[in-house]
This record gives structure tokens, C-alpha cells and sequence, in this order.
């Protein structure tokens, strides 16, 4: 039974504002850059007029934003930001920094493509090449999920099995700045569900079990240097915390589910019971294919989706067994790899097929770089591509490009 | 400020850089920032940008920090700081904090602060974080092989600023860090030597009992980058101050604005100006400076030294209201 709910008028950045004042958390150090700029100037109102009881640090740099956050979290503080494109790219160096040294930070990015030429439209390729960095990715459909995932995120970084920051993605302009309704928490219930930060512990170098922070009663030297000797063993537990996300990512889905009425998982299937061919992607985009399936299914065209909420931890089984009955895949990707044999969700989502001994057709779709928009006619097209691919029964031409000028 | 700490104090004081850690023979800015932790006066956390401080004295599964301590990147010893000062003000808001007040030390090297940390470092007092910045001087980036940065001094020899057959070493002066940092006005900036304990244990007790953000520029020669031989570190220091090549002083915020004083060693050459020793006495005993002397002696490139050191010595003064 889901509590009672108010409805909000809020946009994408509202949204995950709302979430961060309701959570209240003890630190938010932000710079603005467009599309993510509402989000620090509805955080900074909520500080000014004495909403929350977050200490707001205005700092001067993306750079110096995330190192306060790791800063502040490693004292035992709730630390929060937000950035977009060319501000994540200046976090790049702390980014992972942050997830090695396993600090429960959260960020919003308001996903946007990366200068040159300068743009502020959306595209995946900021946080694409944060892909490795060691934090959580999710990526929002619409303004709700935002809202959802932004308090979900504290309980999924904080567990101790996890121990990792997660980034809560959402589409630039196409989310951040399009006016939806929410459905918001009472405050209390929001604050019953995240409850209070706790600390794992670890022995200290005087040979005592200490909560693991910046404490003077019991001091720990945290970042210290690591030779061959010491630094796998670091990124191996990394690894693990990953891997235990997935498990934690969806307990925490549920849970969320019984006060919300809204559940989500790692990936999010549209149709896919009998489908013959699906696409797969991140982000707003699928709520529009969702569309696109519906009309060509009045056509008789049996067309499915597979959103991926989750990127990282890359959600393998659910892939796959969500999947493995489609006979032609369309991978779409907001993001381009260079010199690459496609984009990146396209060959991870290609590789994970190959001990499976029914295999897809699977091709890459790239779309929609620097904001370009994809409306359902150009999705309808992506499908009517992939139909193609599966009468004849192979993959022509792997990777393709969507609406630009050849 | 109650009781001035004494060279006795120190002694007595327990150690809260410990022994043991791999700093080089004669490391001036171990000594210095060992020097520098016995004036802390309660509960505090340090953080230090990459450096040779920070990899020398963490070697996983090893520490020498007696108090809590984290390295984050190398630019970021101001903004981590920041972030730290900002949690503890959070916690303390929310009645979650179990002390009445924790200090907060940033500890950055040269590179650290005047080059790759110099932007987060600016914010961080513009934000008026209450927080102790130390700026351990050795002159380059010691960590990395001796290259130049923003702190060598003119014609120093660096592995990025050799002494070449057309350039003697690093074409610029070094950047006056401490004035840019005061004229961001802050509650208390200074400088000090190691050769001078007792004042440079005091100015980082006055830095940390400043509401607001304070910084201490302390020189700390370098035997390996600075080519001489593990013994005479505090003796350069010393040098540095007699020759006026590192004046000592202390500048206040008052009424807006900021207030210089010349501390005392330095104070008694502005009193007694026959004092003040030639620079090329602090120049001759350091191998980075030896090619102004020999094959042959460059009395151009030395006077030139000495008139950039007097030139900026008498502007010292008049900040301080002596000349």
C-alpha cells in the first residue's frame, strides 16, 4: 500500500532538486553549467530560505565541486552535485577518486555532448566516458524516475555491501527542462527511507576496529600511497562492490515500490513477450520508442523495447534473458567511440551474446549527437531497418548513422 | 592568543608526523611540517595535495599520521578541504558532531599551490572557509625529478630549467604567492623558516585559532633539488631569511584591510640594515646556483639577483610602514 502523494509541476532539474531537499543532505558543493544550472539555483533558493540544513559550497570548478564532496564525505557527510558535459569531463580525475576510495556520493548529470563544437544539447557522451570511472550509472525515462531514482540513490550508494557513488543521468533539455507531473513523497517518508548514513568499519593502523571516516578520536590515514603490492587488491574489491550493486540496485527498487507504488529494476522491457525485433537503449529516447512499437504493432509489426535503467553494473543476465528470443536487435546509442567498432552500449550488448548459443542480430544505431532530436518517424524507420535485418536472417551493416547529413 | 609557544614546548609536545616514514636524509619540509603539527591545539584533520610529503609518508600498509588524513589529487587540497570544513559545520548544525571544534589543515608543496592548485586554492578563501593552508616550499616539483615551477627562483637550475649554453637556468622570478594570497584578504597570512621553530610553530597556532581561512609559506630547502648536502637544510633556511631572499612577516585583517608586520629576525635587518647578509651567500652554498660562480662568476646574473631581492625587500618594508 503506497502512501498518499502530492502531484508536482516540476521539470527534469526540479525534480532532482525536490529529491535533494527532501533528503536534506548535509553538503552540496556545485558549479553551474548548462542544462544541469536549475538544479543548483532551486537547491540554492531551498538553502536561502531555510529549507534544508545542507551547507551549500558555491565553489569555483567542477574539479574543486567533486573534491569537496569527497572531501565532505569522507568526514561522514551526505555529499551531493551536479554537473553536465564539459563539467564531468573537469571531474574526470576525481571521479575516480571518489569511487576508489569508496565514498557514497551522489550526482546528478544532466547528460549534454562535449565541446568541440560547443553544445549544450543532449548526448551520452559525457558520462559514456565516465564509464569506467567505478560509479553506479542510472539513467532516467522521464522527470518521475528522476525524482524516484535521486532518493533511491543514497540507499544503493550507502549499502555496505556497495560503498560507491552512483550518478542519476537524465536527458538535457529533453528532461531538464520539460515540465512534467510527479508524483513527490511526504518529507517524512522520504527521510524514514534513506535514514541515517552508517559507516563500515575497518581496522585502523593502531590495531583497533574504527568506523571508516576522517574521525580525530580515531584517526585513519585514507588515500595514502599504494604500490604493486597493494593497489590490485583496491580495484579488485571494486569489482565486487559493482557486482553487489545489481543485487542491491533492485532490493532497494522494491522497497522503494511499497511506498511509492513505483517500481524500478535494472532494465525496463516494453513489449517484448512476443517480439521479433526490439531496440535497446538508455534515457528519454525510450519513452518515445514505446511509441514507435505501438504504432508499428497496429501494423502488425511485433516491435519491443529494452530500456537499460542501469548501465553500470552492466545488468548481463537481464539483457540477455529479456532478449534471447528477438530475432533482430537495434542498439541505439547517444554516443559516439571513435575509431571504435561502434558505440559503447552497442558492444557490450553485442559481446554479451557470444557464449549464448541463440544469438540475435545485432546492429548499432547512432543517434541524436549534440541534441539532434529522434522523433517517432525516425524511430519507426530504425525498426523498419532492423525487420530487414531480420527476413534476411543477417547483419549487413553493423553500425549505422541516424538522421545526420552524409 | 594565550601563551606564546616555546622552542621548550615543542620538545615536550608528542610528535604527530611519526618516525619512520621515507623522506629523504636532511628533507626540510618533513621537518618543517613536523615542526608545524606540534602547534595543533585540538581535534583536527589534515589533507595534502599530491606531493613528495604525501607519497613519502603513506607507503600502504604504512602510515606516519598520527591524526586523520586524507590525499585526494594534487590540485585539490584547498577544495577537499573546503569540503571537509563544510561537513564539519553540517554535522556540528545537526547536533551529530562530537567535538565543540575541529581544526582543519591543508597541507600542498610548491606545484601544489602556486602552479596546478593555485585556482581551487583562491576559491577556498574567497569562500572564507575556516581552514589552515600550509605551503611547504621546496622550489619545484621534488616528487616528479626537480622540475621548475612557480615557486624556483630566478636562474635556478631545474631538470625543466637546466643550465643551458643560451638560458642559465629558469628565465622568471619566482611568483610572490604570500602577497597574492593576502590580498585576497584573509583573516592571517605569514611566512616562516624552519631555522626559526618557535616562530614558525606560533604563526600555524595563530593560523588555526583565525576564524577563517589563514595560510603559512614556510621555505623548506630541499637537499636533492637544491644540490647540497643533508646537513646544512636549516642552515639555508637561516640564510634565506638573513639575505632577505624569504623575508619573515605576518599580515593581519584589519578593518578590511590587511595589516603587515615583519617578524623578528626579519625585523632586526629592517633596524639594522648591515645585517642583511649578500645574497650570494645563500646562492654559493646550493649546486642548483653553481653555475653563477663557476666556470667563471656571473657578476650580471648575480647582481641582478641581488638587486630583484632588494628591490623587493624594500617594497616589504613599505608595506610594513618601515620605509
Amino acid at each position: 500500500m503506497s502512501v498518499k502523494q502530492k502531484v508536482l509541476g516540476l521539470t527534469g532539474d526540479e525534480a532532482i532538486a525536490y529529491a535533494i531537499k527532501q533528503v536534506d543532505p548535509d553538503v552540496v558543493a556545485a558549479y553551474p553549467i548548462t542544462p544541469q544550472t536549475i538544479i543548483v539555483e532551486r537547491f540554492s533558493e531551498y538553502v536561502h530560505n531555510g529549507e534544508v540544513h545542507t551547507e551549500f559550497v558555491s565553489v569555483e570548478s567542477e574539479h574543486s565541486a567533486l573534491s569537496a564532496c569527497v572531501g565532505a564525505s569522507a568526514t561522514g557527510a551526505r555529499a551531493f552535485t551536479a554537473t553536465a558535459s564539459q563539467g564531468l569531463a573537469l571531474m574526470w580525475e576525481i571521479l575516480y577518486i571518489a569511487a576508489s576510495m569508496r565514498l557514497p556520493i551522489v550526482m546528478a548529470i544532466v547528460n549534454r555532448a562535449l565541446s568541440a563544437p560547443i553544445n549544450i544539447h543532449c548526448d551520452h557522451s559525457d558520462t559514456m566516458g565516465a564509464r569506467d570511472s567505478g560509479w553506479i550509472q542510472i539513467y532516467c525515462e522521464n522527470s518521475q524516475e528522476a525524482y524516484d531514482t535521486t532518493i533511491q540513490a543514497w540507499r544503493i550508494a550507502e549499502h555496505p555491501k556497495v560503498q560507491l557513488p552512483v550518478m542519476v543521468n537524465i536527458d538535457g533539455f529533453v528532461l531538464s527542462h520539460t515540465l512534467e507531473n510527479v508524483s513527490t513523497l511526504p518529507d517524512e517518508e522520504v527521510k524514514k527511507f534513506i535514514g541515517e548514513r552508517k559507516f563500515p568499519e575497518v581496522l585502523n593502523h593502531e590495531g583497533r576496529i574504527v568506523p571508516l571516516i576522517l574521525d580525530p578520536e580515531n584517526p585513519l590515514t585514507m588515500g595514502a600511497f599504494a604500490m604493486y603490492t597493494h593497489y590490485f587488491e583496491y580495484k579488485r574489491q571494486q569489482v565486487e562492490a559493482m557486482e553487489n550493486a545489481k543485487e542491491v540496485i533492485k532490493e532497494v527498487g522494491e522497497e522503494y515500490a511499497k511506498i511509492s507504488g513505483r517500481k524500478y529494476g535494472l532494465v525496463h522491457s516494453y513489449k517484448l513477450e512476443d517480439a521479433e525485433i526490439a531496440l535497446v537503449g538508455l534515457g528519454s529516447t525510450m519513452g518515445t520508442a514505446k511509441i514507435a512499437a505501438d504504432n508499428l504493432r497496429k501494423e502488425g509489426v511485433k516491435a519491443g523495447l529494452l530500456r537499460i535503467r542501469v548501465f553500470r553494473p552492466f545488468p548481463k543476465e537481464e539483457i540477455i534473458k529479456n532478449l534471447e528470443n528477438v530475432k533482430a536487435i537495434g542498439v541505439l546509442d547517444r554516443c559516439v567511440s571513435f575509431g571504435g567498432f561502434g558505440s559503447p552500449l552497442f558492444n557490450e550488448v553485442r559481446c554479451i551474446f557470444y557464449d549464448e548459443n541463440v544469438k540475435p542480430l545485432i546492429s548499432n544505431y547512432i543517434y541524436g549527437l549534440g541534441g539532434r532530436d529522434m522523433p517517432v518517424a525516425q524511430i519507426i524507420d530504425v525498426f523498419k531497418d532492423l525487420k530487414k535485418t531480420a527476413e534476411k536472417g543477417r547483419v549487413e551493416e553493423p553500425v549505422k548513422f541516424v538522421g545526420v547529413r552524409e | 592568543m594565550a601563551k606564546k609557544l616555546t622552542v621548550k614546548d615543542l620538545i615536550e609536545k608528542e610528535d604527530l608526523l611519526l618516525k619512520g616514514h621515507r623522506m629523504c636524509a636532511g628533507c626540510i619540509p618533513a621537518t618543517a611540517i613536523r615542526l608545524a603539527l606540534k602547534a595543533v591545539r585540538g581535534p583536527t584533520i589534515v589533507t595534502n595535495a599530491t606531493g613528495c610529503l604525501e607519497v613519502a609518508t603513506t607507503i600502504l600498509p604504512y602510515t606516519s599520521w598520527a591524526i586523520p588524513w586524507i590525499h585526494s589529487a594534487f590540485e585539490n587540497a584547498a577544495s577537499t578541504a573546503a569540503g571537509i570544513e563544510a561537513a564539519i559545520r553540517a554535522l556540528k548544525k545537526r547536533g551529530s558532531l562530537k567535538y565543540e571544534h575541529v581544526d582543519i589543515i591543508a597541507i600542498g608543496g610548491d606545484g601544489g599551490t602556486y602552479d596546478i592548485g593555485f585556482q581551487a586554492l583562491s576559491g577556498a578563501l574567497e569562500r572564507g572557509h575556516d581552514m589552515l593552508y600550509i605551503l611547504y616550499d621546496n622550489e619545484a616539483y621534488m616528487n616528479t625529478g626537480i622540475q621548475r615551477s612557480g615557486g624556483t627562483p630566478l636562474c635556478a637550475w631545474t631538470t625543466t630549467s637546466p643550465v643551458g649554453t643560451v638560458i642559465p637556468g629558469k628565465p622568471e622570478w619566482k611568483k610572490p604567492i604570500a602577497h597574492i594570497v593576502a590580498e585576497h584578504r584573509i583573516p592571517y597570512v605569514a611566512t616562516a623558516s624552519p631555522a626559526y621553530p618557535a616562530d614558525l610553530a606560533n604563526k600555524i597556532r595563530k593560523g588555526l585559532e583565525a576564524e577563517g581561512p589563514a595560510f603559512v609559506h614556510i621555505i623548506c630547502p630541499c637537499p636533492r633539488g637544491w644540490r647540497f648536502p643533508p646537513n646544512e637544510g636549516i642552515k639555508i633556511a637561516r640564510l634565506a631569511v638573513q639575505t632577505c631572499v624569504f623575508p619573515l612577516w605576518e599580515a593581519e585583517l584589519k578593518d578590511g584591510f590587511m595589516e603587515y608586520k615583519l617578524s623578528p629576525p626579519s625585523l632586526a635587518i629592517a633596524k639594522k640594515p648591515k645585517l642583511k647578509k649578500p645574497v650570494e651567500e645563500y646562492l654559493m652554498p646550493q649546486g642548483r646556483f653553481s653555475h653563477l660562480f663557476k666556470p667563471e662568476r656571473r657578476e650580471d646574473l648575480i647582481k641582478r639577483i641581488q638587486e630583484g631581492i632588494d628591490a623587493e625587500w624594500k617594497w616589504l618594508l613599505k608595506k610594513t610602514g618601515l620605509a
